[in-house]
C-alpha cells in the first residue's frame, strides 16, 4: 500500500510548497499597494523628504520590486526570515515566542473542543429529530453565529468582571507557572471554542447521518445492534473523512484566524504582531507571519486529505 | 470637619479600619459620599505614602514594533514606561513650574543665547555608575544627530553648540530662546549613560525604577531602584508593570476585575457608566491636546479668508462639545493655546454663526460642495464630528461632503497632505513650541500651510523676550492672528480621561500629559 500513498503525499507536498510560492509572491503585492512604506511609518510626522530618502536608502526601499522579493526569498530559502525594518530585531526570535503562544491556545482549544464537537454530534445523531438534539444543535449555532467579540466580551463580563473567576486579560510571558498560563487562557480558549465548536459538531452529525440512510446501517439495526453501537462500529468509520477535513480546517482557523480574540484578551500571539507590522510596512515581518500562516493552512488540509484517504479503502487501494 | 470624622479617616489611612466601613459611618453622620472620599484621601496623603506591593497600569498606545530608544519614543507606553526608567535633565511640575531634575540649576546670559546647566551630584545610573556632564552632552548630541531619527530633533537644531566642562554643560543656541528649559523637558531626552551612543536601547538611566521586563507591544516592568536620587518623592511601589491593552473594552475590564490599578483613555461616551463601578475613580483634568479640522491656507478654495472664516463660524461648538466630548473638554476659539499653556490671554470666544457665515461664504464667491476628510483615527469621535460639522455649515447654506477615509495610513497619506481634514494635537509646554511646531513657514509640521513672514518675525522676537509682560502681549496679537486669518478650526480642547482602581492613592493632576504626565506609576501608591 505504502507506494501510491507515499507518491500522493510527495506530490501534495510539491503542490503545496507552489502554493507557499504564490502565497508570498500575493503577500508581496498586497504590501506594495498599501499606501505609504516603511519609512513613512518609522519616521511617522516628523518624516522631511530628507531623511525620508536617507532611510529609504537605508533599507534598500530604492531598489525594485521583484530585486526585493528575490532578495527575500533567497533570505527563506537559506533558513534567514531577515530583520524587522521597524524595530531592527531578528524576526525568527521573535516569532518564536509569539508563534509558541498562539500554538498554545490553539492546542488547548482544540483539545476541548474537536473531543466535544464530535461526542455532541454523536450524541445529536443518535437522538437525532429529538429535543436533545435541537437544544444541541440551537446552542452550537447560537455561539457560532454571535460575532466572536460578543462572545468574547460576554465571557469577560460575567467571568472576570463580576464573578472574577478568570483574568479578563490573558497577557502570557516566558516562565509563567503553567498553572497561572492556563487559567490566563481559560477565557480565550473558551470563547475560542464556542467560535469554532458548531461547524464541527454539525457536520458530524450531517456526515454520519448521511451514513445512517445506507442499506448496511439498515442491515446492522437488524441484526440487533444498539443504536451507539451501529454509529460506533458501521457509521462513524465510514463517515470520519469529511469529519477529518472540518476538523482540520478549524484546527487552522484556530491558529489563523484569532486575531479578534487575541487583541480582545491582549493575548501575545501572531495576530496581534502580525497586524502591528501591517500598519508599519514592515514588510519581511508581514511576509514572515504570511508565509507560516499559509504553511499552516496547507499543512493541515495536505493532512486532511491524506487522512482522508487513508481512512478510505476505495481510495487506498485504487485499482 | 467633625472630630468624629477626622479621627476615622485617620484609622482608615492607618489601616485600621476599612474604606466601606469609614462610608458607612460618614453617611450615618450626615456625610454625602464625595465628600466622605475626599476626606479619605486628604488623610491618605497626609498619611504618606506607602511603600511596597505592585502598581500595574492597563494602556493603549504599544505596539511589539516600539523600542526602549527614547529617541524612538512616539505612542503611550513607551512614552510611560520611559518616565519610569528614565531621567529627565529638568521636568515640568504639575503647576506648570520648571522642576529641576539632573540640572540642579539652569542659568542663561542676557540675551538668552548661552545657557549653563550646573549637573546634580551624586544621581547614579542603574548600571552604578554616576552621571556626569559628560552623559547629558552626549544625549543632547546624539538627539541633535539626524541619524538618531529623535522625535526632539525639531527643537535640538536651534543648538550649535554643546560643550561639557567639568559639572557644566553649556549650549549654544543659534537664535535666543527664553523656553530653553521648558524644551528639555521633552519626553525623549532621558539622559543616557555616554547619551545613549554606545546602546541606545539598553534602557538605562537613573529613573526610579530598573526595567526588569521589556517585551513591546505586551507589557513592561521594572523593581524600584534602590539608589534613585530623591526615592522620598517617587517610586513608592516595589514594583511597577505596564500591560499593553489596547482595547478600550478590555482596559475597562481589566480596571474593574482588579488586574490592572490603572488605565489611560477612557471613552468620554462611557464615563458615567464606568463612575458607578465601586473602586473606580475617573481622574479627568484639562490638558493642551486639541482636536481640530485643518486648512490649507494656500491651496484652493482655502485661499480665501472669507471662505476660512465662513468654515469658522459655520461650526457649533457647544453641540460638538456636549455631543463628542459629552462635555469633557473645553470649547475652542481657533488658536491651538488655553489655560494650559504659561502666559495664555483670554480672547472673546467666536460662537456659532450661521448669518455671518452665510455673508462671508457669499462675499468669497465659492460654489459648490467642499470635501472634508475625515477618519476614526483622527481623534475619537472624528467621524461623528464631521457629520455634525455638515449639518451646522449646512443651516448656513455651506454643503460639505465627508469623506470617511481609512484610519491605516491617514497620517502618512491625509494629514498633513489633503487640503481639509481632520486631526488633532496633543500639544506642547510652552506657546513657543507650539506655534514653532506648526505655524511657522519653514516648520515641517505646518499642516495648515500658514505661512506669513509677519508672524514668523513675531514667533522669533517673542521666543527671544525674557519680558513676561511684553512676551505675553506678544502672544495674544500672535493668538488674534491665527485665530482670525489662519486655516486651523478649532471646536474643542480634550481632556485627559484616565481611571483609578481601589486603593489607588496619591493621584495629582498634571495637565501635561495623561497619567500624571506619565509618572502616575511611580508617584501613586496602593493604601495599606
Amino acid at each position: 500500500m505504502s507506494s501510491p500513498i507515499l507518491k500522493l503525499v510527495a506530490q501534495r507536498i510539491a503542490l503545496g510548497i507552489l502554493l507557499l510560492l504564490a502565497v508570498s509572491v500575493l503577500i508581496f503585492a498586497g504590501t506594495q499597494i498599501l499606501p505609504g512604506d516603511v519609512a513613512q511609518a518609522i519616521l511617522g510626522q516628523s518624516a522631511t523628504p530628507e531623511s525620508l530618502a536617507n532611510l529609504r536608502e537605508q533599507l534598500g526601499l530604492n531598489d525594485p520590486a521583484y530585486v526585493r522579493y528575490f532578495r527575500w526569498l533567497g533570505g527563506v530559502v537559506t533558513g534567514d526570515l531577515g530583520t524587522a525594518m521597524s524595530s531592527g530585531q531578528d524576526i525568527a526570535t521573535s516569532i518564536k515566542g509569539r508563534l509558541w503562544n498562539t500554538l498554545f491556545l490553539a492546542f488547548w482549544a482544540a483539545i476541548v473542543a474537536v473531543p466535544l464537537a464530535i461526542i455532541l454530534g454523536l450524541i445529536a445523531v443518535r437522538y437525532r429529530n429529538g429535543w436533545v438534539d435541537k437544544l444541541i444543535s440551537g446552542l452550537a449555532l447560537a455561539s457560532t453565529s454571535f460575532p466572536e467579540f460578543f462572545i468574547g466580551y460576554v465571557l469577560v463580563y460575567f467571568f472576570a468582571v463580576k464573578w472574577q473567576i478568570f483574568p479578563g486579560i490573558s497577557t502570557v510571558y516566558d516562565g509563567m507557572p503553567f498553572g497561572e498560563r492556563m487559567q490566563a487562557i481559560a477565557l480565550p480558549a473558551t470563547a475560542l471554542t464556542l467560535v469554532v465548536l458548531a461547524h464541527m459538531m454539525r457536520m458530524t452529525r450531517a456526515a454520519i447521518l448521511n451514513v445512517m440512510q445506507s442499506a448496511y446501517v439498515e442491515t446492522a439495526e437488524l441484526k440487533g445492534l444498539s443504536a451507539f453501537n451501529v454509529i460506533r462500529k458501521h457509521a462513524f468509520p465510514n463517515a470520519i473523512a469529511p469529519i477529518i477535513n472540518v476538523v482540520m480546517l478549524n484546527l487552522a482557523y484556530l491558529i489563523v484566524g484569532v486575531v479578534v480574540v487575541e487583541v480582545i484578551f491582549v493575548y501575545p500571539g501572531m495576530g496581534q504582531y502580525l497586524v502591528d507590522h501591517v500598519t508599519k510596512r514592515d514588510v519581511p515581518v508581514v511576509q514572515a507571519v504570511g508565509l507560516i500562516f499559509a504553511a499552516v493552512y496547507i499543512g493541515l488540509n495536505i493532512i486532511a486529505d491524506i487522512a482522508a484517504i487513508v481512512a478510505n479503502p476505495r481510495l487506498r487501494h485504487p485499482k | 470637619m467633625s472630630n468624629e470624622l477626622e479621627f476615622l479617616s485617620r484609622r482608615v489611612a492607618a489601616g485600621k479600619l476599612s474604606r466601606r466601613d469609614f462610608l458607612g459611618r460618614a453617611a450615618a453622620l450626615g456625610v454625602t459620599a464625595p465628600f466622605a472620599n475626599s476626606l479619605l484621601s486628604s488623610a491618605a496623603r497626609a498619611a504618606g505614602p506607602v511603600k511596597g506591593g505592585t502598581l500595574k497600569a492597563g494602556l493603549v498606545g504599544g505596539e511589539s514594533t516600539n523600542s526602549l530608544d527614547p529617541a524612538l519614543f512616539m505612542t503611550q507606553v513607551p512614552f510611560a514606561f520611559g518616565k519610569m526608567w528614565g531621567e529627565m535633565i529638568v521636568e515640568l511640575s504639575p503647576e506648570g513650574k520648571l522642576e529641576n531634575r539632573i540640572a540642579e540649576e539652569i542659568g542663561s546670559s542676557d540675551d538668552a543665547k548661552v545657557w549653563t546647566l550646573k549637573i546634580r551630584d551624586g544621581v547614579e545610573f542603574h548600571n552604578g555608575k554616576t552621571v556626569t556632564a559628560e552623559d547629558v552632552a552626549a544625549t543632547l548630541e546624539r538627539h541633535s544627530d539626524e541619524k538618531s531619527k529623535s522625535g526632539a530633533l525639531g527643537y535640538m537644531k536651534g543648538i550649535a553648540t554643546i560643550k561639557a566642562s567639568g559639572k557644566e554643560v553649556v549650549l549654544t543656541l543659534k537664535e535666543p530662546n527664553a523656553d530653553l528649559p521648558y524644551l528639555l523637558s521633552d519626553y525623549h531626552l532621558i539622559v543616557q549613560p555616554n547619551g545613549g551612543k554606545d546602546k541606545a536601547d539598553a534602557g538605562i538611566s537613573a529613573g526610579p525604577y530598573k526595567v526588569t521586563t521589556n517585551e513591546p507591544g505586551v507589557r513592561h516592568g521594572g523593581e524600584r531602584f534602590a539608589n534613585y536620587w530623591q526615592g522620598d518623592k517617587m517610586g513608592h511601589a516595589d514594583r511597577i508593570e505596564i500591560i499593553v491593552i489596547n482595547d478600550a473594552t478590555a482596559r475597562t475590564a481589566a480596571l474593574q476585575g482588579g488586574q490592572v490599578n490603572m488605565i489611560n483613555r477612557v471613552e468620554p461616551k462611557i464615563v458615567d457608566l464606568i463612575k458607578r463601578v465601586p473602586g473606580v475613580t475617573i481622574r479627568n483634568h484639562a490638558g493642551p491636546g486639541h482636536y481640530v479640522f485643518i486648512m490649507h491656507c494656500n491651496t484652493a478654495p482655502f485661499d480665501n479668508n472669507d471662505l476660512r472664516m465662513a468654515l469658522k463660524l459655520a461650526i457649533d461648538r457647544e453641540e460638538m462639545l456636549n455631543k463628542v466630548l459629552r462635555g469633557y473638554g473645553s470649547l475652542g476659539n481657533d488658536f491651538p493655546i488655553n489655560a494650559a499653556y504659561p502666559l495664555f490671554t483670554e480672547i472673546e470666544q467666536r460662537k456659532y454663526d450661521p448669518d455671518k457665515a452665510k455673508f462671508h461664504y457669499k462675499k468669497s464667491g465659492h460654489d459648490g460642495s467642499i470635501l472634508l476628510r475625515t477618519s476614526d483615527v483622527a481623534f475619537p469621535g472624528a467621524v461623528d464630528a464631521a457629520q455634525l460639522f455638515q449639518q451646522s455649515a449646512a443651516k448656513a447654506g455651506i454643503t460639505l461632503e465627508v469623506k470617511r477615509e481609512p484610519g491605516d495610513g491617514y497620517w502618512s497619506e491625509v494629514w498633513n497632505k489633503q487640503p481639509f481634514c481632520a486631526s488633532y494635537w496633543g500639544g506642547r509646554s510652552t506657546q513657543d513650541q507650539m506655534y514653532s511646531t506648526a505655524y511657522l513657514s519653514t516648520a515641517d509640521w505646518n499642516d495648515t500651510r500658514f505661512k506669513r513672514p509677519d508672524f514668523d518675525k513675531m514667533v522669533l522676537a517673542a521666543r527671544a523676550e525674557l519680558d513676561e509682560a511684553k512676551r505675553k502681549a506678544m502672544y495674544h496679537d500672535m493668538a488674534v492672528m491665527v485665530r482670525d486669518e489662519g486655516g486651523l478650526i478649532l471646536p474643542m480642547f480634550n481632556q485627559f480621561i484616565d481611571a483609578t482602581g481601589a486603593k489607588v492613592d496619591g493621584w495629582v493632576d498634571d495637565p501635561h500629559q495623561e497619567l500624571m504626565n506619565g509618572y502616575a506609576l511611580a508617584k501613586c501608591w496602593l493604601q495599606a
